[in-house]
């Protein structure tokens, strides 16, 4: 990899580069790592404060439902480990299969209390359109993980939910290339593809959370109703990213 | 576990509560009632204050 010099005049590439040492032009690694770190500043990123109205339970569940997905990945990796003849025979088994599926009831449970909140807070105002819609596509894919966990469970009940959704997903179409009766390809999009498209979805949803800072109260935000007005030329909120212009100073802010 | 297991019994056909075209399970039904219940108790309970605030 050849490093090359800026020339002095060379404003807006040394904007870019301002990660790089010596006025090298970085990268491709460089200028990722430049971006990362302004979009997501580790005190952004991993913050040890909370705007005051964070201080209420129903900012709670969003956390909840991380925590209950956590338990889903660890008890089906467990269950990937050891395998079919093991969780369904063994006591042990039959106890991480229960995790699991009680795990997901509340990942559902605390998700949808989530959603709710959210809803009811219009937490897509103040530029976190994003945050909304991956929340949206996380919740609408593990509705599907959860569906090919059922058909996976190797009883009458995943057999009777197999033959009963196969109408209904071949009336769309998917059946030519999703097919429910089809044991090993249920498994294999519940335990390798779905996870990995929730697990992205979700990273992503949190990021940009960090990024954009936690939707703040229909009053707080009414008065700072300038947040895209504010906008700056590279994007940036001068408010501080969506966050309230009461709170655009550290001290207010936390 | 089989005296936890007691408390509900599974064994039988489940309860069903129909509404013109709605249908829906006693136990779904319960679940959501739940979910409203702590959506509103999240909503009005006090948040416990830790350390004070910066």
């Amino acid at each position: 990899m050849t490093a090359r010099h800026l020339s002095p005049d060379d404003g807006a590439a040394r904007q870019r580069a301002a990660a790089a040492p010596d006025g090298l032009r970085p990268t491709w690694t460089g200028r990722l790592r430049g971006r990362a770190v302004a979009a997501l500043p580790p005190d952004k990123l991993l913050p040890d404060t909370q705007p005051a109205y964070v201080a209420s339970w129903v900012y709670v569940f969003g956390a909840l439902t991380l925590a209950a997905l956590a338990i889903v990945v660890l008890s089906g990796a467990v269950l990937a480990l050891k395998g079919p003849a093991w969780w369904h025979v063994s006591s042990v088994g039959l106890f991480f299969n229960s995790v699991h599926l009680w795990s997901t009831e509340l990942f559902f449970f605390f998700m949808v209390v989530h959603l709710w909140a959210k809803f009811c807070m219009a937490a897509w105002r103040g530029r976190r359109r994003a945050t909304w819609v991956t929340g949206v596509l996380a919740f609408v894919i593990s509705i599907a993980t959860a569906f090919t966990g059922y058909l996976s469970q190797q009883n009458f009940d995943s057999e009777w939910i197999s033959t009963q959704a196969k109408d209904g997903i071949n009336a769309t179409g998917a059946g030519a290339f999703w097919n429910v009766l089809n044991f090993g390809q249920m498994l294999m999009w519940h335990i390798v593809l779905l996870p990995a498209v929730v697990g992205l979805f979700v990273g992503i949803h949190v990021l940009l959370v960090r990024r954009r800072g936690v939707v703040p109260p229909f009053a707080d935000d009414r008065a700072a109703p300038s947040h895209e007005a504010t906008a700056t030329d590279d994007g940036a909120s001068a408010a501080g990213e969506g966050q309230p212009a009461t709170t655009g100073s550290k001290g207010a802010w936390q | 576990m089989q005296s936890l297991a007691a408390l509900v019994d599974l064994s039988t056909p489940g309860h069903y509560v129909h509404w013109g075209f709605v249908q829906i399970s006693v136990a779904n039904l319960v679940v959501i009632a739940v979910m409203l219940v702590v959506f509103a108790l999240a909503v009005l309970l006090p948040f416990p204050h830790g350390r004070s605030k910066r």
